[in-house]
């Protein structure tokens, strides 16, 4: 499929360029909605749409009035505030909680282990509305619903599956016999914990983290039922935003997020990189 | 071995059995491994799988008769309800004391707006006689007083509603998740008109299908130019499918929002180019094509992962060797290559229907009333309708469907396989 053999029959080149072409534009369906938004949010009316002038280049066309928008709405800064402390709490949850659980897990005798891991993952499996109801239903029963700690219990449940399948993947590689070592040479093993075992796996431990924080910072079903006016995460205000009255705001968001994401999906490659050069899976 | 050893236990240093030794070593492991994974249990349990089994305990619970008005329930055992009339006297007097200390509790309203659910109009009857109740003769005579009060107490089904739901479980709402009714006669489906949910769920199933093809379609191509690219091209264009998948979820849809108006980017062109006229827009959006482009979008990138992951471990040597056996391009494809990625396509396929069959967001901003999923309603009827009954039934077997489907994908990939990014 790389490259064309000499002897290709024209049939055959000429279906290796339409190949390419097809897988062209499915990569320009994957990736133009999100490319689109960002030119757009700069528009210097409340349109959806290029106007004459943003495809004329004229820079009157631009400007930055939907981001001054969003930096002085209180609405969205007060949804901004709630995302900011909301996500970071139930991160510290997932991941404190989720790397335990994932080094206990990766022993090598682990009673019920197919069931546990059942138990844990499921937050990951039961679709989001289900989860939402039922945390609604639970959580107005003992008083967790409407208040900030509710919300971020749920978002740190949701978190939980991906910090576990992160961290248990960068165990998988670990070599047991270094633990025995520095065993044998009178660690203890909170010490070997945090001098041999932690140095290891925390490229695994950071990405679960990150995968954490996005879904918490992303979501919006569970919030939108557990939490009142006053979680209001910047999600939720997006969906009221785009179900009641589209605001061109919403562009200028959505384009820092995108900007958000492309960071964490720098940083997250770089540290998959690292972990598989720290383990030896890859040389360099 | 010798005798003299023959009878001999294996010893540790410390005298004690080899065999003691180890299991009090592995035992010990055990005990550690579980002391990690306890806290995270526990806290999954408390605030994740006790809310899901209290959904599933709620979709049959009924204790709101009972508890409302509990002498009137028992006075209800001895009436028949095919008697064609309402009941006697012994029952009004005991439906008066349960009512009065109702509406003292103003209680009599959320049982009333419970029965609603199952006949409309018990929710006023029940309004109005609270409004009575006081100025009741508490002598009697009580039947008298309630036809008065209201004429639908005199009506034999307002006390068929009674009898039939003052048990403390009901299948009820899951006889309404399926447009089913009972009746004193046994459970019969509802009238045409009535039926929303089997629709819906058959919608719901249509629409995943179709969405799980479209991606599948357009996942394929991409998986298969991506295994077979160097490594260091197929990185680059890896990110073309991994950004999408770490854009928010929100942003992508409001993209979609916006190429899709009338007004929007993708109309606007298509009358630019004079490929339909300015008063022939296209409507794209609040309907079914929107929810199917927006979803096949948004979980595009689930299907192409694991696609590319099981097309990465096929050998390129058995193409080669079909190719050089005689066998054309097609045929060396569709007979060697593409039955070994079938292992990829059933992973992809089972995660993308998983996703899509309980989808909320997508379909409630762009799919308008044509293109909405179950999940639309459940989240209706816990909102809006206030009918948490029925939502816990919906979302119960929902929640089944998508257990059984995971146990499939367990099956072709197994849970410890999940890969992320």
């Amino acid at each position: 499929m790389s490259s064309l053999p000499p002897y290709a029959s024209p049939l055959q080149k000429t279906w290796h360029y339409a190949f390419r072409v097809i897988c062209g534009l499915i990569f320009f369906f994957l990736i133009f909605p999100i490319l689109v938004i960002l030119p757009l949010s700069f528009n210097a009316q409340d349109f959806f749409t290029f106007t004459k002038e943003m495809l004329a280049f004229d820079p009157a066309g631009y400007s930055f009035k939907h981001y001054d928008d969003f930096f002085t709405n209180p609405d969205w800064q007060q949804a901004l505030r709630n995302s900011v402390l909301i996500a970071p709490a139930a991160t510290i949850l997932a991941t404190a909680f989720g790397t335990l659980a994932a080094i206990g897990l990766s022993q090598s005798h682990v009673p019920y282990r197919a069931a546990i891991m059942a138990v844990l993952i499921s937050p990951m499996i039961v679709p989001l509305i289900i989860s939402a109801a039922g945390m609604y239903f639970f959580y107005s029963r003992i008083g967790l619903q409407g208040t900030y700690w509710g919300v971020v219990l749920a978002h740190a449940a949701l978190g939980t599956p991906f910090v576990i399948i992160t961290v248990t993947a960068t165990l998988v590689g670990f070599d047991r016999s270094l633990v025995r070592a520095a065993a044998s040479m009178g660690a203890n093993p909170v010490t070997t914990f945090f001098k041999v075992q932690m140095p290891l796996i925390i490229p695994g431990v950071v990405s679960g983290a990150l995968f954490a924080f996005i879904t918490s910072f992303d979501e919006v079903v569970v919030v939108l039922f557990l939490g009142s006016a006053g979680q209001k995460t910047l999600p939720w205000q997006m969906f009221t935003g785009l179900r009641e009255q589209i605001s061109p705001t919403i562009l200028a968001v959505a384009s820092l997020m995108v900007a958000i994401s492309i960071v964490l999906l720098t940083v997250l490659e770089l540290l998959r990189r690292r972990s598989e050069r720290l383990r030896g899976l890859t040389p360099g | 071995m010798s005798d003299a050893t023959a009878g001999q236990v294996l010893t540790t240093q410390d005298g004690k059995p080899l065999k003691a030794s180890l299991a009090r070593a592995l035992r010990r492991e055990k005990l550690r491994a579980l002391v990690l994974i306890a806290p995270l249990l526990l806290f999954v349990v408390l605030t994740f799988v006790a809310p899901i089994v209290d959904m599933l305990f709620r979709s049959v619970e009924n204790g709101i008769v009972a508890d409302t008005l509990p002498k009137t329930v028992v006075a209800l055992q001895t009436w028949d309800p095919r008697s064609g009339e309402a009941p006697d006297e012994q029952v009004f007097a005991a439906l008066y004391d349960d009512l009065a200390i109702a509406v003292e509790a103003k209680t009599h309203t959320r049982l009333g707006s419970r029965l609603n659910y199952e006949q409309t109009g018990i929710s006023s009857l029940f309004r109005k006689t609270g409004r009575r109740i006081n100025r009741m003769d508490e002598a009697g005579p009580f039947k008298d007083q309630f036809l008065n009060a209201d004429k639908k107490w005199g009506e034999v089904e307002t006390w068929q509603v009674l009898k039939q739901y003052s048990p403390r479980y009901t299948d009820g709402y899951f006889l309404s998740a399926v447009d089913a009714q009972r009746t004193i006669d046994g459970i019969s489906l509802k009238p045409e008109n009535e039926q929303i949910y089997l629709f819906l769920f058959g919608r719901t199933l249509f629409l995943s299908i179709v969405i799980t093809i479209s991606c599948l379609l357009l996942g394929y191509p991409i998986a298969f130019l991506l295994a077979h690219l160097p490594l260091r091209t197929s990185n680059l264009l890896m990110i073309l499918v991994l950004l999408p998948f770490w854009t928010s979820l929100l942003v992508r849809t409001s993209a979609w929002k916006v190429l899709l108006q009338q007004q929007g980017v993708i109309n606007d062109f298509l009358v630019w180019i004079n490929l339909i006229s300015d008063a022939n827009r296209l409507v794209m959006i609040n309907n079914q094509t929107g929810t199917i482009i927006a979803m096949t979008h948004i979980l595009l990138p689930f299907m192409i992962l694991p696609l590319y992951s099981v097309m990465k471990t096929i050998s390129p040597s058995y193409v080669r060797a079909a190719k050089s056996l005689g066998a054309t391009d097609w045929t060396a494809f569709w007979r060697v290559y593409f039955p070994q990625s079938v292992p990829g396509i059933g992973a992809g396929a089972v995660l993308v229907f998983i996703l899509a069959i309980g989808y909320y967001i997508t379909p409630e901003l762009v799919g308008g009333t044509s293109g909405i999923f179950i999940s639309n309603r459940i989240a209706f009827h816990i909102s809006s309708s206030l009918n948490w009954g029925l939502a816990a039934a919906l979302g119960t077997m929902l929640l089944v469907a998508v257990l059984v489907l995971f146990m499939v994908y367990d099956r072709i990939v197994g849970i410890d396989n999940v890969k992320l990014g």
